[in-house]
């Protein structure tokens, strides 16, 4: 059999591609059918196995989050205000800061590398660093505080000012992220658009809410998708900023993916961290299809 | 057309051998399991591996690498692989992720409050009772030790044990004008200390704190298995399956440990990220803490001048609460008779009194058993002479999962001192909590 030149392309192209399939099957997708699996078992995490329970797991779930001062209700409240908070305030950030990067010339470079530089930061690294600035007496923001004669703060160490804490540590590391891709989104508009409108006698104003905003839906919409789904798996900031990594205090701070943690590894309730993994699974899959729905819109001038 | 429809096959074809490529990867527990029993008929002379992990705690490590010489001299047809890479924070994830695929401890260290759980997961065999007959380990281990009985059943041995002891800073007593030789030896006196010893500067920030009220260190077993008892009640029932501190000798302990915070104001844990950092950096007068924590201030602040006293008593009563890191025989080891009869070998050696002697010197854990820990030279030692006299006194509460029961502690003391709920139905939130993670416990046996 004789192959053409473009049939030859083809099959390595097949060939490399089928590397990165692999690496998928293993370590994303298995475990991912694996999860599904154990969430309807009473899983033995030393044996590796465990019988058939149905739907024990998720009914048991149903029951603890009716209770008072349940975990599972705060992980799954607490999650949803993570994204409220956090998503937003990314966005206007970012966008806001790629609107000033796209001005400068100079230093463009290093603005842009000092933003970034969070983002390719660990996470670990990044909560003890906040560890230390939000520090009662002896961290920096409160000697700020203290300096400009305002009162001390608690942040992390109380119920009503932790979350939010936490949340401003996750949009500062993200920020750089969002911003690059804004930064791209703005110089691919075409710059006749902006000198037709100004040309009508446009503002800045109106260039930004006529122009810029609407092209860049389509950027919104992705950092959208992926702020809230980020948001939606935050752990390691959380296990790192809250007093001994339990979500505390009092439960406020803690996240889905801390509860499935904690009850898998700690508990070695590998069944219903199972399960807890699952409906996280479904309140992505739900968001995000929501999301697609209703924010992309096509935009052409 | 045709062509093109061929190459869409190869395509999926190609995708189909990686997937099933993929498989056998991706099932990791068959594989080890069938290696491990297809060297089973080994010859009497051969070398017997088997392997020992803990965590990562340099004192330890060092122990047990000379015990492991020791053992391994004495027998020359065993060797003991010692793993303990793994920190603290990461062993018990550790060694759910790994005995599932086959490359875990056949004998592993493990905190005995632990046990209950790492038991109902079948990770732990029950010791041979010809080997370690209970009478032996009553007669021959401190009373504590009997927590390694789960439902009548001896499933894990300590080489050593801790308890608590009040630790004070002498240096901060002089200068508050207490006397650094008389630490409090009641619970008035040391409310009274810690109140004299306590120091604010002019904006009323806490330059010397006087006792920082901790449940998340110590202070959750403090209350517990110490001041509950000494105003006249007991934490549990004798069989650990009801809590019993939610009554009015509760209240009363519940009050005094919170005081510290609310109306005495002796510390603010938050300050340096707990109380214990607080007394090694050298800001803290009073302090309830075990024995190991001697190694830790020796190798962070070796400068402090500082004492251990036994906990104060109250209503003449003498508490304190004893636990332990204890050794277990895994699954992996009771497949194999050959490494199974090696481990216990191996468990004997490192439980024996010996084995305890040499710990106290290198850990400062006290020995396990009796006859080590009453050495009188031990009983005299100035730091841990406290914690040596506080064996005889000593409860360990047995915990059905120890991470639970304490988060409910540390809540309920949040609640009164962040979200100013009243301390009486704190402490029966507490309770409720507790009871719920034994009655889970209980009812599924």
């Amino acid at each position: 059999m004789r192959l053409t030149l473009h049939q030859r392309q083809i099959i390595w192209a097949y060939i490399f591609m089928s590397v990165a399939l692999v690496f998928f099957v293993i370590i994303r997708w298995y475990p991912t059918i694996l999860a599904f699996n154990v969430s309807f078992r009473d899983w033995n995490v030393f044996e590796g196995s465990g019988p058939w329970v149905g739907l024990e797991n998720y009914q048991e779930i149903w029951q603890d989050a009716g209770k008072p001062r349940s975990s599972v209700t705060a992980a799954f409240s607490n999650t949803v205000r993570y994204v409220l908070f956090g998503v937003p305030s990314q966005l206007v950030l970012a966008l806001a800061i790629a609107l000033l990067l796209a001005q400068i010339r100079r230093l463009s470079a290093v603005f842009r590398v000092a933003y970034f530089a969070p983002y390719v930061t660990s996470a670990v690294a990044v909560a003890f660093v906040w560890n230390w600035l939000y520090q009662p007496e002896t961290g920096l923001i409160n000697q700020g505080l203290d300096l400009v004669g305002l009162p001390q703060q608690p942040f992390t160490k109380s119920p009503a000012q932790a979350l939010p804490s936490i949340t401003a540590v996750a949009v500062w590391q993200n920020l750089g992220f969002a911003v690059i891709i804004f930064l791209a989104g703005i110089q691919q508009i075409p710059s006749h658009y902006y000198e037709a409108a100004r040309i009508d006698g446009a503002n800045a104003w109106q260039l930004f809410w006529r122009i810029t905003l609407p092209l860049l839906n389509p950027i919104i919409v992705y950092l959208t998708v992926l702020g809230t789904i980020s948001y939606l798996r935050l752990f390691a900031l959380v296990q790192n900023m809250s007093p001994q990594g339990t979500g505390g205090p009092l439960k406020s701070t803690t996240t889905v993916v801390l509860e499935v943690y904690r009850e898998g590894f700690s508990s070695y309730k590998m069944g219903y961290a199972g399960a807890l993994t699952v409906l996280l699974f479904f309140l992505i899959l739900l968001i995000t299809i929501i999301q697609l729905r209703f924010f992309s819109r096509r935009v052409e001038y | 057309m045709k062509r093109s429809k061929l190459f869409m096959l190869i395509g999926a074809l190609l995708v189909a051998a990686m997937l099933l490529a993929a498989c056998p990867a991706a099932v990791p527990a068959e594989a080890p399991a069938s290696d491990s029993a297809a060297e089973e008929p080994a010859m009497a002379d051969e070398v017997i591996e088997i392997e020992y992990w803990q965590y990562n705690f340099a004192a330890r490590v060092d122990a047990m690498d000379q015990l492991i010489a020791q053992f391994e001299e004495a027998n020359p047809n065993i060797k003991v692989v010692h793993n303990a890479d793994i920190p603290y924070a990461e062993f018990r994830d550790k060694i759910a992720a790994s005995v599932p695929a086959g490359v875990g401890p056949d004998v592993a260290t493990l905190f005995y409050g632990w046990q209950s759980v790492w038991i109902d997961s079948g990770y732990l065999v029950p010791l041979p009772e010809d080997a370690f007959p209970p009478a032996m380990v009553a007669e021959k281990f401190s009373p504590m030790v009997q927590a390694s009985f789960v439902e009548g059943t001896l499933y894990t041995l300590p080489t050593a044990v801790r308890a608590l002891a009040l630790f004070y800073n002498k240096d901060l007593m002089a200068d508050a004008g207490l006397d650094p030789e008389n630490p409090p030896s009641t619970l008035d006196e040391l409310a009274d200390q810690a109140v004299a010893c306590t120091q604010r500067d002019d904006d009323g920030t806490l330059v010397v704190q006087g006792f920082v009220a901790d449940p998340a260190a110590q202070d959750h077993h403090w209350f517990r298995e110490v001041l509950v008892r000494q105003f006249g009640g007991v934490p549990y029932t004798d069989d650990y399956t009801e809590v019993l501190y939610n009554d009015e000798a509760g209240m009363q302990a519940w009050n005094y440990l919170l005081a510290f915070h609310t109306d005495l104001a002796t510390g603010d844990r938050d300050l340096f990220d707990g109380s214990t950092n607080a007394f090694v950096g050298g800001h803290v007068c009073f302090h309830v803490d075990g024995s190991f924590r001697l190694g830790t201030i020796a190798k962070n602040n070796p400068e402090m001048n500082f004492g251990v006293a036994e906990l104060p008593s109250h209503n003449g009563v003498k508490s304190t609460f004893g636990s332990y890191w204890t050794h277990g025989l895994t699954k992996k080891a009771a497949a194999d008779q050959a490494r199974f009869d090696a481990a216990v070998k191996f468990l004997q050696f490192i439980t024996s009194a010996d084995a305890g002697a040499l710990w106290v010197d290198i850990v400062g854990e006290l020995p396990a058993q009796l006859e080590a820990g009453s050495n009188p030279e031990l009983l005299a030692d100035e730091k841990l002479g406290a914690f040596a006299a506080g064996l005889e006194y000593s409860h360990a509460t047995f915990f059905a999962d120890e991470s639970q029961q304490r988060q409910a502690i540390i809540d309920s003391f949040d609640m009164v001192v962040l979200t100013d709920e009243d301390p009486a139905t704190a402490l029966q939130i507490a309770a409720d909590t507790d009871q719920e993670v034994l009655d889970d416990f209980w009812s599924s046996r």
